[in-house]
């Protein structure tokens, strides 16, 4: 373990050098990178509360990670061509300041998540990875026929979401943005691992029956994981609909779900780094197959499937350092 | 329009039905036996549609083709089953979702690789082309009809195997008791393979026949393979029954639903705003359907509880 700390030091130390480095060297290729990688991570973390540490496999966080971007691109479309979003019950116009589309971000993905939760969580094991799949599917069909925000072809925002005296179009600064998100969202997590609701939590992973013979309600355990969960993507979603300004279904999609899924099972799940080391790793693949074969998906698959068979526990798992009494 | 155009769409409903049944009848068997969650399923639609385009383009002959997509597909589910999936049966969930997620990022850029970015089409055969009349005034594509018939054939044929021989004594069996029937002395490595291949096979012949109505392409399958999940999910997974009965209420209420939702709306709404909205939700209505089921029955019409 102490390897793996000392590991997760020098990652963060590499998310201040590298773009920091590509800023100096005017290389904001690898700023933008960076923040991808970020951002994912982010998101990655977000479902791995969920999937790692609770043992709840949803296969269907890109509605999360879609509505947190949709909300962002549908308040500053508003904000752009000052129409109001709607006039009844209450008058609500868009909006281009992050400071207020943040906190409507975080609310909506915490109600969508509770929503999704409390039906999914009525079933377990495949058909809970079904059910939650169902959903972000449903989103995703609902994006693609729903015209007012460019349907199938996606929603362009031509001006990134402000903040207060800093100019969030610099690459850079966006950067630092989203990190502060990163630490904050590692900060929250390592907090809840930790407290007593983090130990029942993951008590649920191991078995359930257990748990609730001690008299905890693991359903509504479970339930504010999932949301906490869900919010955490959605935030992400925000973000990365920031960084590109553009937003289409395709985010909604289910292999968006099973990239987030990839990051965190690459990494190793149940580390509070891992979706971010996954995340990095997957990126860093395509980036640099990409650049040698056409076919680099096909090479990114082999290697998966070999991780999946052979690593078996994530990267970060090659850092830990093994106890004598363990396999 | 109403009544013809009903019963139309409702051919329609049923030939879309009795191809996801082809798919979710594989998906289902291999989830029954081997407690596989197979997302590559789909990989194995496509893999039938390509090999039946290239023997069609080779031959000429639509009827080769056909066979050719049934094993094509089964030889790539046997040499997959080997190499990769035998490992994963003592996995769990996500370690067997990842690694088949990686194996359609694998076969469809295997098979871009091989045949390139461009759809490929294979024709209708010259007297199954054209238009049949059933019932005095109701005009109906010949081919589909091929379809609908070809899916009940094979369900009755699945049927008798299941129930009927010796092969399908195993496979139930298998579904009960995995440990029980290897210590009867059942070689259940090479039932695994068969079922895979089984499976892989009814995949590749649904790609083919779709693919004659609709272009051979990369990534034909993923569209599909979900509602097929979405399918054995409502039938309960495990039962072959479940996902016949299943296939239908999906591809009908899919069908219906994206043509008449609209319609229906226009009664008490603008007709712009009620064809968006109509559309929207036809589109939606399958999830909608799942979810209901799931929160009523939470494993799915026939499933074990």
């Amino acid at each position: 373990m102490i390897v793996e700390k000392i590991f997760n030091k020098w990652i963060l130390v590499f998310l201040f050098l590298i773009p920091v480095l590509g800023f100096i060297f005017e290389e904001p290729y690898y700023i933008t990178l960076t923040t991808k990688v970020v951002i994912l991570g982010i998101a990655g973390i977000g479902l791995n509360l969920a999937l790692g540490y609770c043992g709840l496999i949803s296969f269907g966080h890109a509605a999360f990670f879609g509505l947190g971007g949709y909300v962002t691109g549908i308040l500053s479309f508003h904000a752009l061509n000052s129409e109001l979003i709607f006039s009844w019950p209450f008058v609500t116009s868009g909006s281009s300041e992050m400071l207020l589309i943040w906190p409507i971000v975080i609310l909506s993905s915490a109600f969508l998540a509770l929503i999704i939760g409390l039906l999914s969580l009525r079933t377990t094991g495949v058909y809970f990875i079904m059910i939650t799949l169902a959903f972000a599917q449903m989103l995703y069909f609902f994006a693609i026929s729903w015209p007012n925000y460019g349907g199938e072809d996606g929603l362009s925002i031509y001006m990134r979401n402000s903040l207060p005296i800093i100019n969030t179009m610099d690459p850079l600064t966006f950067y630092f943005i989203c990190l502060c998100w990163l630490l904050i969202v590692i900060f929250i997590s390592a907090k809840l691992i930790n407290s007593s609701f983090g130990m029942a939590f993951q008590a649920i992973k191991q078995n359930e029956e257990r748990v609730k013979s001690v008299g905890i309600e693991t359903f509504k355990v479970k339930l504010l994981v999932f949301v906490i969960s869900g919010t955490i993507t959605g935030l992400a979603g925000s973000l990365y609909t920031d960084l590109n300004r553009f937003i289409s279904p395709s985010v909604l999609n289910w292999q968006m779900s099973g990239e987030i899924m990839v990051f965190v099972i690459l990494g190793g799940i149940a580390r509070l780094y891992g979706p971010l080391v996954g995340a990095a790793f997957f990126i860093v693949l395509e980036q640099t197959l990409g650049g040698y074969t056409e076919n680099w998906q096909f090479w990114l698959g082999l290697i998966l499937i070999l991780e999946i068979l052979y690593v078996r526990t994530g990267i970060l798992s090659l850092f830990e350092k093994k106890l004598k009494y363990e396999k | 329009m109403s009544s013809i155009l009903f019963f139309e769409q409702l051919l329609n409903g049923i030939q879309f039905g009795t191809m996801l049944f082809l798919m979710s009848a594989g998906l289902t068997l291999i989830f029954g036996v081997m407690g596989l969650i197979n997302l590559a399923h789909g990989s194995f639609y496509m893999i039938g549609a390509f090999s039946a385009a290239l023997i069609a383009g080779l031959t000429g002959s639509f009827w080769l083709a056909l066979l050719a997509s049934l094993s094509g597909a089964a030889i790539a589910g046997v040499l997959i089953e080997i190499l990769i999936i035998r490992r994963l049966y003592r996995r769990d969930h996500l370690d067997q979702v990842l690694a088949t997620f990686a194996l359609i990022l694998l076969l469809s850029e295997g098979v871009r690789w091989c045949f390139g970015a461009f759809p490929l089409y294979l024709d209708i055969p010259k007297n199954l082309n054209g238009t049949l009349l059933i019932l005095d005034d109701i005009i109906y594509s010949k081919y589909r009809l091929f379809i609908i018939f070809m899916g009940l054939l094979i369900a009755t044929g699945l049927y008798i195997l299941i129930t009927k021989t010796r092969l399908g004594v195993r496979i139930r069996a298998g579904q009960n008791d995995r440990q029980m029937i290897s210590a009867l002395g059942v070689d259940i490595s090479k039932l695994y393979t068969i079922v895979f291949a089984l499976g892989a096979s009814l995949a590749g012949l649904a790609g083919a026949m779709i693919g004659a109505i609709q272009s051979v392409e990369v990534g034909m399958g993923e569209p599909i393979l979900i509602l097929a999940f979405v399918v054995i999910v409502i039938g309960g997974i495990g039962s072959i029954k479940g996902a016949l009965i299943g296939s239908i209420l999906v591809g009908v209420t899919d069908t219906i639903g994206r043509i008449f939702l609209p319609e229906l709306l226009k009664i008490f709404m603008e007709p712009a705003s009620a064809t968006s909205v109509g559309s929207s939700i036809g589109s939606m209505l399958i999830y909608i359907l799942m979810a209901l089921i799931l929160i009523i029955k939470p494993s799915g019409l026939f499933g074990k509880t």
